[in-house]
């Protein structure tokens, strides 16, 4: 089990998170003008890195979402960081 | 300290572990094997063990499968033999024995596989199951657990670990040893080595003195069986028999293992003849208890055995030491004559005679935890085993862990560790290798609790099982509950011959947590019964059960499933009018100056345009256009919306609301709080629920235009909604839970008058299906889109952007032949739910029934089906088939009742 530094409640045991997406996917819009392989990819494609990842956690007891860097090799937490604005680092 | 090994009264001492005795009560014999039901005695003194498993019963607790060799001795246990008919001495199906050739490694794959396994599998498992459990013994009690950090852990409190927790404690660390023995010491203890003019005994204790001076935490008769991410360690802590171990979850910022080595077996034909022990086990058992393993006694060891000889003379024994390995004489027979070992021959013609013999075959370091995280293990020659790679950068091993074997190097490695350095690689004297040979005509063991013989691998080699895995699962090499701690090195090194390649590039198979069995009571800890997975409780519970409520759970809740009769409760609410507690379901308030923008982005219906006061029923979507939830919204005033969701559902919906409102809207602007507890919800529904109302006289105005159907009035701390789920006119009336009771109690008295009944969640499920409302999940799967609901118009028509828009016009959401939500017509009982359709007399399946029952209010059978391009076959004959049976049904409208809605205002 892993822990994970929540950037609003501190380091917290793995199962209080949830992996929600990979940094940087963008929603394509508006419905009509995103063809079909834009859509297909925005639900389905994953990157998959093996290594140093970006991705987006949700803290589900504060509901908080964060950038998460860690690798996925060594299972090492590179660094967090808030989505809000100026909030904590 | 009195007590039985199969039947017969025997003595032990305190201090004891139950092999301990054992020995000391000279009982050789002590187990069969699990396949041959060979006789069995000790092999090990600790953890290595893989014979001496044994159910034990205590206080009238009898627990299966304890290792005679870890489990303290204590007085009036009842011990058994496991794998055998009779006892451990007298087993009539050692005659399996005999049979041995013709039942070699995976002889019961190619044997009992016809016709079926489990024609045969009563019989072999009772054959050969290890131990019995009794089964009118309820759970052993509940396990403590409890969780702790440490800047620094240490596990193995021998010289190594001792050394390393004290300099770390003094250098101001928060340190934790654990060690899996009462006391301190480890191999230090086992081999009598007394250290800087101190018996290992008072030099171990003086260090567990300063160690906890310096603010140390030693756990002792704590097993540390699991290591993970991020510094995480399990550990069993042991509690007086038959009490499960408590569980301690540690994390730790650095580890040290320092977890000693395992001694490998000698293979040679009938190694595992009683009376053949590990040499280890053997100054074990005479420098712990005080107990002689024999009288004569031949040590067969491939390293230096002298001190252990010595010792051995000096309690009374003879001894004769015979170097054992590469390029020294083999051992040819074991003599074994009447229960009894009486010597061994040698290749050389060397004729010893003897009733033990102590056999070495070199070192395993005990590499497990290292493994468990990831770590990847280096081969080393020199002493012909595996070590712990420099690849875990917060866990060092130290001391014959790391494959350092003599205490003094151990020592001053363990400093470097404590400083957090990684102790640089010691060369050791290279050792004779002493690796099974192959082509034996008789079977010599590899693994002794499993029964695998050096032929078996070899077979395994011809039949083409050579990655290690495959051998493992092909020969059970290694499956047992001593995870191979002895067997695998022997058998992986039986492998490497056969393929001809080095050991290393066998490999060894994957190490996982345990590193020794632990109690499921241990795992599950207070997490069982009514603690495991403990249903939402109803504010008003009470009432319902002294109404004679049936409470059942439902997607979470503990609800009333029905009081008195699921029919009538229909019958009344579609006569009279019926109190149901709705409770459950969710009330997840949205406010802010976007939530109109919010909702309409959220929702699959068009809702920015609700006015105050009203509501509407939508669909919530996933960005696959799946429905994910449906309800209705409120919006309760020009900033302020509440979302009514499934009651089952309502954490995942408020999740996906905020991860939503996160992402694609400014978090100041948009805000959500989900109030289900706060509130409790009673509704009334029923042709007589609005004059019911009128008599509870809330103070608000009832007619069809103030508060028509679906509308929402905030009056006194409550909420009023006019919303049906049952096709009568209905009010849910939300006070805050404190509130609950008083107006049960006041709804329950006034509607007397009115015929009021209690009506539980069964009879709701009956009641809305009759109208082909649908409970998503049930009567929606993982395709359903909301125009497969018949809800077509927002895909058609909403032009802003919503949840799931894109995914509702791909190819596969226009298909014609999309599974569609419909109703079933049939004669008789109701249809089966799950049943599939399919055309009459053809085997495919159209689609699948998803809800059914008898209606009360029609009386006739009612169902809704999934059905491909099912709102286009108005009227045609279907067959449902279910178990080989085949009804007829008729495709018809979901809403069997009052299709033209006319009950909403009546």
């Amino acid at each position: 089990m892993q822990s994970f530094p929540c950037p609003f409640c501190g380091p917290r045991p793995e199962p209080e998170f949830l992996f929600v997406t990979e940094m940087g996917k963008t929603r394509p819009e508006p419905a009509a003008e995103v063809s079909a392989p834009v859509w297909a990819a925005y639900l389905h494609d994953v990157k998959n890195i093996k290594g140093e990842v970006a991705e987006v956690w949700q803290h589900l007891p504060c509901g908080q979402l964060y950038l998460m860097r860690r690798d996925t090799t060594t299972m090492a937490v590179l660094g967090v960081q808030s989505f809000r604005k100026g909030g904590a680092a | 300290m009195n007590f039985t090994f199969d039947g017969m009264d025997l003595t032990g001492r305190p201090g004891d572990t139950i092999a301990a005795a054992l020995l000391r009560a000279q009982m050789r014999i002590v187990n069969r094997s699990f396949k041959y039901h060979r006789p069995r005695g000790l092999w090990g003194a600790w953890v290595e063990e893989p014979n001496a498993i044994l159910d034990v019963t205590l206080n009238g607790v009898r627990t299966p499968n304890c290792r005679a060799t870890t489990t303290p001795l204590a007085a009036g246990m009842a011990i058994e033999s496991v794998n055998t008919a009779l006892t451990a001495r007298r087993d009539p199906l050692a005659v399996l024995d005999r049979f041995a050739r013709f039942i070699p490694a995976a002889f019961y794959y190619k044997t009992f596989l016809w016709p079926s396994w489990h024609l045969f599998e009563p019989t072999i498992r009772k054959m050969a199951g290890l131990g019995r459990m009794d089964g009118t013994q309820d759970f052993v009690p509940a396990a403590p657990q409890r969780h702790e950090t440490a800047e620094l852990l240490v596990i193995g409190a021998g010289p190594a670990g001792l050394e390393a927790a004290l300099a770390a404690a003094r250098a101001g660390l928060d340190v934790v040893l654990v060690d899996d023995r009462d006391t301190p010491g480890g191999s230090l203890i086992d081999r009598a080595e007394h250290l800087e003019g101190q018996s290992p005994a008072d030099w171990a204790a003086a260090m567990i003195s300063a160690f906890r001076a310096a603010g140390g935490r030693y756990l002792p008769a704590t097993t540390a069986f699991g290591a993970y991410d991020h510094g995480l360690f399990l550990l069993a802590q042991r509690r007086d028999h038959p009490a499960a171990p408590a569980l301690i979850r540690l994390r730790a910022d650095r580890a040290i293992l320092a977890t000693g080595a395992i001694e490998r077996p000698l293979t040679f034909v009938d190694n595992d003849r009683p009376g053949i022990l590990s040499l280890h086990a053997g100054q074990a058992y005479l420098n712990r208890h005080g107990v002689l393993a024999g009288q004569r006694i031949a040590i067969l060891s491939t390293g230096d055995a002298q001190t252990a000889a010595t010792q051995f003379r000096a309690a009374g024994a003879a001894v004769e030491v015979i170097e054992a390995g590469e390029g020294r004489a083999e051992v040819e027979a074991v003599h074994w004559f009447a229960r009894h070992l009486r010597g061994l021959t040698l290749t050389d013609g060397r004729r010893i005679d003897c009733d033990t013999i102590l056999a070495s075959g070199g070192w395993t370091p005990a590499v497990h935890l290292h493994c468990q995280t990831g770590g990847k293990l280096d081969w080393r020659e020199d002493i012909q085993a595996f070590v712990p790679r420099a690849d875990r950068p917060q866990i060092l091993t130290i001391g014959a862990a790391a494959g350092t074997f003599a205490t003094d190097d151990a020592r001053s490695d363990a400093l470097i560790a404590a400083r957090g350095d990684r102790p640089a690689l010691r060369a050791q004297d290279p050792v004779r290798k002493a690796w099974p040979q192959l082509g034996q005509s008789r079977r010599a063991w590899v693994d002794f609790q499993n029964d695998v013989t050096v032929k078996d691998v070899e077979l395994a080699g011809r039949e083409n099982m050579r990655a290690v895995e495959h051998l493992k699962r092909y020969t059970t090499l290694g499956m047992a509950n001593d995870q191979g701690k002895i067997s695998n090195m022997p058998g992986l090194a039986t492998m490497a011959a056969i393929r001809q390649v080095p050991i290393p590039e066998i490999g060894t198979t994957t190490f996982r947590p345990p590193f020794d069995p632990v109690s499921l009571a241990t795992l599950a800890g207070p997490k069982r019964e009514a603690l495991f997975a403990p249903p939402k409780r109803l504010v008003l519970e009470p009432l319902h059960r002294a109404a004679g409520a049936l409470m059942r759970e439902y997607g979470g809740w503990l609800r009333p499933a029905v009081y008195t009769d699921v029919e009538a409760e229909v019958s009344a609410a579609r006569d009279h009018v019926t109190l149901f507690d709705g409770s459950p379901l969710g009330k997840i308030d949205v406010y802010g100056p976007d939530a109109a923008r919010f909702m309409d982005f959220i929702y699959y219906n068009t809702m920015g345009n609700l006015k105050p006061g009203r509501a509407r029923y939508g669909f919530l979507l996933t960005e696959g256009g799946i429905v994910f939830d449906d309800g209705i919204l409120f919006r309760l005033s020009e900033y302020h919306f509440s979302v009514s969701c499934s009651s089952s559902h309502v954490d995942q919906v408020a999740n996906l609301l905020d991860l939503w409102r996160q992402d694609q809207f400014d978090p100041d602007r948009v805000f959500i709080q989900d109030a289900t507890p706060h509130w409790a919800t009673l509704t009334l529904a029923g042709p007589k629920a609005r004059a019911l109302m009128a008599r509870l006289d809330f103070g608000i105005p009832l007619d069809d235009a103030a508060m028509p159907h679906l509308s929402v009035v905030q009056k006194d701390g409550m909420r009023i909604a006019r919303v049906s789920f049952t096709g009568d006119c209905s009010y849910e009336i939300s006070v805050p839970a404190r509130a609950a009771a008083a107006l049960w109690q006041r709804i329950v008295t006034t509607g007397r008058d009115f015929g009021l009944a209690l009506q539980g969640v069964e009879a709701l499920a009956i009641l809305r299906m009759e109208k082909g409302l649908i409970f998503v999940g049930k009567d929606t799967d993982g395709t359903t889109m909301p125009h497969d609901l018949g809800f077509a118009a927002p895909r058609e028509k909403k032009q802003v952007e919503f949840v799931g828009k894109r995914s509702l016009f791909t190819e596969t959401a226009s298909r014609p032949d999309r599974l569609q939500l419909v109703g079933l017509a049939c004669q008789g009982a109701p249809l089966p739910v799950g049943g599939h359709a399919t055309a009459p007399g053809q085997p495919a399946s159209q689609g699948y029934v998803t809800s059914a029952a008898h209606s009360p209010t029609l009386g006739k059978p009612i169902a809704l089906a999934l059905i491909a391009g099912g709102l286009g076959r108005m009227g045609e004959e279907v067959e449902v088939y279910h178990l080989g049976q085949r009804r007829r049904a008729t495709i018809c409208p979901g809403c069997f009742v009052d299709p033209e809605w006319e009950r909403l205002n009546a």
